[in-house]
């Protein structure tokens, strides 16, 4: 019999964070499905953050969490909390969180909370990024992740399945799946493919369907990028 | 050295029994040892197609559980040489093919036979995974949809990552599409997908393209593989898939519209 083994270690995970101006429990639920019914299958079971604001005060944390469960959600924690709300989240049981740099709030944050950021924006920055490479065709229903990584896809991506990124997406062949570059929140990343039919395009959690990408480079090669928080497709 | 070679789909109702069937025979007719194995636990049809329901006394489970050997329960083809069945159990599940089980007859048949054809089940469960995994090709089976070519793309995936040869990290399973129930017409107006269309998502290489044809539904419905009937258009195109899965260049027939012109309408076309 080998040692049992036990090690705790620092990690970075992709989170989605959700930034809602409004968190009563009505609000929350109706933007939800929104999202939901706009990506079915997209968030099963994601791990999620919320972004508070100062001014959001309180919130019912334990019928939030809730509301994600019954949503086939999981809230892990919010982040940017002030001290009372970082009370009242940590009493329902939730993790409170620092912000990377790249995904800086976008609403009104305390500058407190901006000097908080910086020490968390540094060890994202320092996650070494390599390459990883796939020679062939990623087909329906496979799923390719690049941990702390740029992917290339030598092949097409096929509908139906997905590859992700924490760092660049190239695609030599047809994008016709899913593609999520950033993964671990860099705004900076982007998505290369040589032909653009995408069920979907995410950046650092912002995200386009398919529909949204109908237009003048549907079907040709394409740049997907983040600019001034929204997605915009150009040239390759 | 037997090659196995699966056919497959993901998705049901495609043609792949039907597809079994006549390569299996364009090969026993070309003179290569052949077996078609019935995958498909529980809705054996095979044998209804191949015409020999009447003959099935022993099937695979009873092989795999060692109630009886494959002597007794192989049947052999009355019309063609070389040509030999292993019928499904209808009366069993999928779950009683065990990995094991399934490589010990494969091993076996692999002794006799120059091919060996696995007729998978429609779906990515159980039963499907076990037809394809010991396989050294595959015939994966589509029909000019786009659901179809989805779930056909699925399973090139599946032969990818979750066949023997993948697991072991060997040679990859050799992959080839077969276009089922094409319809020139329909491709025409824009109905269906084309070969080009299919041949660009799937990015596997072409082995046949079999058209719509009455000559199937007869085919099945008398148990006589379409291969027999070689006049027929589907016949003759099952015949141009097997030669070309024996290594030939054959050209293409059957994919566009044809126009019934004055010579053909007079000596017959
Ligand atoms: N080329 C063709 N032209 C016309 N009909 C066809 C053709 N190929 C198959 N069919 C018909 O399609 C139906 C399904 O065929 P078949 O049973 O071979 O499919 P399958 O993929 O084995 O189905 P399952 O997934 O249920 O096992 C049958 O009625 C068959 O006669
Ligand atoms: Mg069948």
């Amino acid at each position: 019999m080998s040692e049992p083994f036990f090690e705790l270690k620092g990690s970075l995970f992709p989170l989605t964070v959700i930034h809602s101006s409004d968190l009563t429990l009505a609000g929350l639920q109706t933007a939800l499905e929104k999202k939901l019914g706009q990506a079915p299958g997209f968030f099963h079971q994601a791990a999620m953050v919320i972004q508070l604001a100062p001014e959001q005060q309180n919130i019912d944390f334990a019928s939030i969490k809730q509301l994600f469960t019954a949503l086939k959600l999981v809230l892990v924690g919010v982040t940017n909390a002030s001290p009372e709300q970082k009370q009242q989240a940590q009493a329902a049981g939730l993790a409170v969180l620092r912000l990377g740099q790249d995904a800086k709030p976008t609403s009104s944050a305390s500058t407190a909370a901006e000097k908080q950021n910086d020490n968390a924006a540094a060890s994202v920055q320092q996650v070494p990024m390599h390459t990883k490479v796939v020679e062939q065709n990623i087909r329906s229903g496979q799923q390719i992740y690049a941990k702390g990584a740029d992917l290339i896809v030598r092949g097409a991506v096929g509908a139906g399945a997905e590859v992700i990124a924490d760092g660049h997406i190239h695609i030599y062949g047809t994008l016709r799946g899913k593609a999520i570059a950033g993964a671990a929140g860099d705004t900076g990343k982007r998505i290369f493919c040589h032909n653009l039919q995408a069920e979907l395009v995410s950046i650092a959690g912002h995200y386009w369907l398919s529909d949204s990408l109908q237009g003048d480079f549907w079907n040709k090669a394409a740049c997907i990028r983040m600019q001034d928080d929204s997605i915009v497709i150009g040239e390759l | 050295m037997a090659k196995i070679i699966v056919v497959t789909s993901g998705k049901g109702g495609v043609g792949k029994t039907t597809s079994s069937a006549a390569i299996g025979t364009g090969l026993a007719l070309s003179g290569h040892k052949t077996v078609i194995v019935d995958f498909d636990i529980g809705l054996r049809n095979l044998d209804l197609i191949m015409g020999c329901e009447r003959r099935v006394v022993y099937d695979f489970v009873n092989v795999i559980n060692g109630e009886a050997n494959l002597k007794q329960t192989l049947i052999k083809d009355k019309r063609v040489d070389n040509l030999f069945i292993l019928p499904a159990s209808q009366t069993r599940d999928k779950d009683a093919l065990t990995k094991e089980g399934v490589e010990k007859v494969l091993h076996e048949l692999a002794k006799d036979f120059e091919f060996i054809l696995c007729d998978s089940p429609a779906g990515i469960e159980a039963g499907a995974m076990m037809a394809l995994y010991f396989a050294d090709e595959a015939v994966v089976v589509t029909n000019p949809e786009v659901s179809s070519v989805r779930d056909s793309d699925r399973i090139l995936g599946m032969l990818s990552s979750k066949s023997r040869r993948a697991e072991r990290g060997e040679d990859a399973i050799k992959e080839h599409l077969l276009l089922t129930r094409y319809n020139p017409e329909r491709v025409a107006k824009g109905e269906m997908l084309s070969v080009e269309d299919v041949q660009e998502i799937l990015a596997i290489p072409l082995i046949g393209v079999i058209p719509e044809s009455q000559a199937v539904l007869n085919a099945s419905n008398s148990g006589q593989p379409v291969t027999l009937d070689q006049d027929s258009d589907a016949g003759q195109a099952y015949l141009d898939t097997v030669s070309r899965l024996l290594g030939n260049t054959v050209d293409f027939r059957f994919l566009t519209v044809e126009k019934k012109g004055l010579l053909k309408r007079i000596f017959g076309g």
